[in-house]
């Protein structure tokens, strides 16, 4: 019995304080036509030592090629102690804050992130997670409905600069109640969102303009201008960020004259491994008169009997255990080891830290686009600032050159040919601190290789 | 547990102090020269100007804070933690040792399929392992939480009717004692929500459910056992009235963890579930998450499933998406929901393995029934006397609340002094002064045996010292806390002492 303590002697003696006869007897409630037999399906038990082979195993199937993949998920250096503290029993096996005189551990480090994530992105109020950048979207847009005094409209301006999955997340969870998602186009020249598109909705009766910075493609878009144009437009803007990128980039609570109004984003880049794509974390940050309408957990500090400070969850009236139907989400169970990383992470880095950081990747990218960019047939799509991601035009077809460069073990980068067919061949890809001058040289290489062998076939 | 409170970590802040050893090298040669160039191409008007409030401290100084931060808390690792409905069992070390490969934290979620084998052959696995303790054709394991899962679930019978151009149903009934992530759902999903109560003794109440059934009916969510500890035994009856009305039922899993291995939803009747991963299968819940809400279908539902999910083709394994699924209700997620809280699931029930899976349920109901007839025969009043409990069960202190003026809180509160976490309080709401008590099958009969010890103790002090319960905490870094300032006062962030805001 893997992880059950009892002995014979003790099953006896329960049953006998129970009064009954067998613990087959403590389920005589279940319909007998219900009972199931056994679980053919699931295979015999596994020792620690034997689980351990297998998934090393299994592990070692995957190996760890050299990877350029970016597109929402960054592979970045993380501190030894971040995972060391944040896999602390304490931390790791205890539930939501509920009994907040037994969690003050957890109740303070939310407290801390929602200070350093509101700082980070130049707003005033954060939660303690969502699920993952593009569920946080999807929560933005309803919250931005919700908050809206002015406009009922349930449209959402959504442009082809945002990540497309984050689009398709939100049209999956924010579709069923009546939110619609409109796309703008972006401007070939620039990949940022095309100023004329944008004009052309002026009049419309619109909730909200989400701007993504920087955008899918890397790109810088031009947020001040944005975020006025909004704003003078009668919406809500929300801000999607990359917050290593925010050590370096103005945060979205200063953009334009007023400021974004939520700003979420994807808070893996924090010391949350890739992990195939999970557990991740969304952040949600606001402004404080628009606290009321936020999803998810929030942390207020407070006092004791004795006046003593303390943490405890707050605003808790917005919440489903509370309002039920009538909730802000259904949110429950939400993100918080994740954050808990990001955190430690955070204070690891600190401010100088995490600005050389998004200044490393910033270079690294510039250096493996130009280095790509040498190849015979690969030219960079657009002209402009970029933080970490380049979009890469290739005189042959994406899939192709990646299975190549696979097969050289090498992860090339995004093929964009489905989301984006206007854009012919095309890779997206991403340099981090990670990254040195070899593997941009080896890189390089066998992108040559690759286009070389594409063209000879 | 430490009960010296620690200060904010902004207050070990000391300008230009960082952890020196975590930060990327300069860079040289083309590196530097690259980051020149890029550097210059960046307008001032997209740059920061403003230093953000993150901390500038030694590694020391971190390690040492969260570390004594930890030391704040009760967990599963130092505490019983008999929390109802949220299954606080052992998480077993191996499950995040072995997670936690070197190359399966390193994997990028766009990484081709076929550098993903190894990962992607142990969530074909834990589909096929779900689908068998479930009773389900299929599972999609995207869902990130219990309230994702139950989305899909709703999102899925919604498209259901839809495609069947059956477009009146819009109506969702929810029994009252159901979590309130059910109710919420349903709103999310578009839904217009129908409570219906429960009979004296726990049921569903039959001639209620008759009534609110209809052609508006979408279907109905039911967790069995109920919240209220209890199976439901008119559960055949129920699918029979809810099908017949042509709705669909909904298995809120959350408390799969009492029939693990005796009976299964998809036997009951149901035609989609989710599964709380975080609780059945001992992922961990880490202070609040992550989770992991796996759904499982019949066969009228597959094609609606969230995608990806993982299919076989031949010897190898791939994501199937939208273009394999155009019937899906879509995406929940930027990539594929919480990968690394499937893998340990994964083990924990490869670990666990046929024989294992069903023993969960048996000694979690074995734990319960025992706290239960303990506690029954040292004076407390159950709200469900007439009934067995699944794996877990209720006690109302509304007999003392009237008498001696002390609730359920006050209790719950006192039991951290005597370094038990305090069970579930004031959920279900239907019943006054609650306690939801639900032990896990991992603990052993001296810790339920000094948890009854306290409880005792407890009982006792109501008549003879009820100050003491309603002082208490005592023993905690906190007294406690006043939570009516925390949401008049908001403070929601740290602010520097003198700082005018
Ligand atoms: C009965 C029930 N349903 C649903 C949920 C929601 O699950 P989660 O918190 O994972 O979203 C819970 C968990 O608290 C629950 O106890």
């Amino acid at each position: 019995m893997a992880f059950i303590p009892h002995t014979e002697h003790d099953i006896r003696e329960m049953l006998a304080v129970i009064g009954a006869p067998s613990i087959d007897a403590l389920f005589d409630e279940i319909p007998a036509a219900l009972r199931v037999q056994g679980l053919e399906g699931i295979p015999e038990a596994m020792s620690e030592m034997a689980i351990a082979r297998l998934m090393s195993e299994r592990a070692r199937q995957d190996g760890r090629p050299l990877s350029f993949l970016g597109a929402g998920a960054y592979e970045h250096h993380i501190p030894s102690a971040v995972w060391a503290i944040t896999t602390r029993g304490e931390f790791y096996s205890a539930y939501t804050p509920y009994q907040a005189e037994a969690s003050q551990g957890t109740l303070q480090l939310i407290h801390e992130h929602q200070t350093m994530i509101s700082s980070l992105t130049g707003m005033e109020v954060a939660n303690a997670s969502l699920y993952d950048g593009g569920s946080a979207v999807a929560e933005a847009a309803l919250m931005a409905v919700r908050a809206h005094r002015k406009s009922k409209s349930l449209r959402i301006l959504v442009p082809s600069t945002v990540n497309p999955n984050y689009r398709r997340v939100a049209v999956s969870t924010a579709g069923n109640q009546g939110l619609r998602f409109e796309s703008v186009a972006y401007s070939r020249e620039t990949g940022c969102i095309d100023p004329l598109a944008l004009e052309a909705l002026r009049g419309e009766d619109l909730a909200a303009l989400v701007i993504q910075q920087p955008n899918f493609f890397g790109q810088l878009e031009d947020v001040d201008a944005l975020t006025d144009w909004a704003h003078s437009a009668g919406m809500l803007v929300i801000a999607v960020v990359n917050p290593t990128s925010l050590a370096m980039l103005k945060p979205p609570g200063e953009w334009g004259t007023k400021g974004a109004d939520i700003c979420v984003g994807e808070g893996q880049p924090l010391g949350v491994p890739l992990s195939s794509g999970g557990p991740y974390f969304g952040f949600m940050t606001t402004r404080l008169e628009y606290v009321r309408a936020m999803p998810g957990r929030i942390v207020g500090r407070t006092v004791d009997l004795e006046g003593k400070r303390g943490y405890t969850l707050t605003l808790q009236a917005r919440e489903q255990h509370i309002r039920r139907g009538k909730a802000t989400s259904n949110i429950c169970t939400n993100q918080g080891l994740l954050m808990t990383a990001a955190t430690i992470y955070m204070s690891l880095l600190g401010p100088a830290g995490l600005a050389k950081v998004a200044e490393s990747c910033m270079a690294r990218t510039q250096q493996l686009q130009s280095a790509l960019c040498r190849v015979r047939g690969v030219r960079a799509a657009f002209a402009g600032a970029r933080f970490h991601e380049s979009v890469l035009l290739l005189d042959r077809p994406a899939a192709a050159v990646l299975r190549s460069l696979e097969a050289q073990g090498i992860l090339g980068g995004v093929d964009l040919s489905a989301d984006y067919p206007e854009l012919g061949p095309a890779l997206l890809v991403c340099a981090t601190e990670t990254k040195t001058d070899d593997d941009i040289e080896r890189f390089a290489n066998a992108l040559g290789v690759a286009l070389q062998a594409a063209r000879a076939a | 547990m430490n009960q010296i409170l620690e200060k904010s970590i902004f207050e070990y802040s000391r300008e230009g102090r960082g952890a020196a050893a975590q930060q990327p090298p300069a860079l040289v040669g083309a590196g530097a020269a690259a980051a020149h160039e890029a550097q210059s191409a960046l307008p001032a008007a997209l740059r920061r100007r403003s230093k953000p409030l993150l901390p500038e401290v030694s590694e020391l100084d971190v390690v040492r804070h969260f570390t004594r931060l930890s030391q704040l808390n009760f967990s599963i690792d130092t505490n019983f933690y008999p929390l109802g409905s949220c299954t606080m069992k052992y998480n077993p070390k191996a499950c995040n040792q072995y997670a936690m490969l070197p190359e399966f934290l390193a994997r990028h979620p766009l990484a081709p399929d076929s550098q993903g084998q190894g990962f992607l052959s142990c969530m074909v696995e834990l589909q096929e392992m779900l689908e068998e303790v479930t009773g389900m054709k299929a599972v999609s394991l995207n869902p990130m939480a219990g309230a994702q899962g139950e989305f899909a679930g709703v999102a899925m019978i919604r498209a259901y009717h839809h495609a069947r151009g059956d477009l009146a149903r819009n109506e969702i009934i929810v029994p009252e004692a159901a979590h309130g992530t059910n109710p919420a759902t349903a709103t999310m999903c578009g839904c217009v929500v129908r409570e219906i109560p429960v009979d004296a003794e726990g049921d569903v109440d039959i001639a209620a459910l008759e009534k609110a059934v209809g052609p508006h009916t979408a279907g109905i969510m039911l967790t069995n056992p109920s919240t209220l500890g209890v199976f439901e035994r008119k559960i055949q009856e129920v699918a029979r009235i809810v099908h017949g009305a042509g709705g669909l039922l909904y298995y809120d899993g959350a408390n799969l963890n009492a029939i693990l291995g005796k009976v299964r939803p998809g036997d009951m009747g149901f035609d989609v579930i989710h599964m709380n991963l975080h609780k059945t299968f001992s992922t961990p819940h880490g202070g609040g998450g992550p989770g992991a809400g796996a759904v499982g279908v019949s066969a009228r539902l597959e094609p609606f499933l969230p995608v990806p999910v993982v299919g076989r083709e031949g010897e190898a394994y791939r994501w199937l998406t939208e273009v394999d699924r155009p019937q899906s209700i879509g995406r929940l997620s930027a990539f594929m929901g919480n990968a690394g809280v499937l893998l340990r699931a994964y083990i924990y029930m490869r670990m666990l393995g046929r024989s294992g899976m069903s023993q969960v349920g048996e000694f979690a109901t074995l734990n319960a029934n025992y706290l239960l007839a303990r506690l029954r025969a040292a004076g407390f009043d159950l709200a469900y006397p007439t009934r067995r409990a699944s794996h877990e069960f209720i006690i109302t202190l509304r007999r003392q609340a009237k008498e001696l003026n002390v609730t359920a809180m006050d209790v719950a509160k006192r039991l951290l002094d005597y370094g038990f976490h305090a069970p579930t309080t004031y959920f279900p709401l239907l019943v006054p002064e609650c306690l939801l008590i639900e032990p896990t099958e991992t603990e052993s009969r001296e810790t339920l045996d000094a948890f009854v010890e306290a409880m005792v103790a407890i009982l006792a002090e109501t008549e003879t010292d009820a100050a003491k319960l309603k002082g208490a905490p005592w023993t905690m870094p906190v007294r406690r806390l006043d939570d009516v300032r925390a949401a008049k006062q908001l403070e929601l962030t740290w602010k520097p002492v003198n700082s005018a805001a």
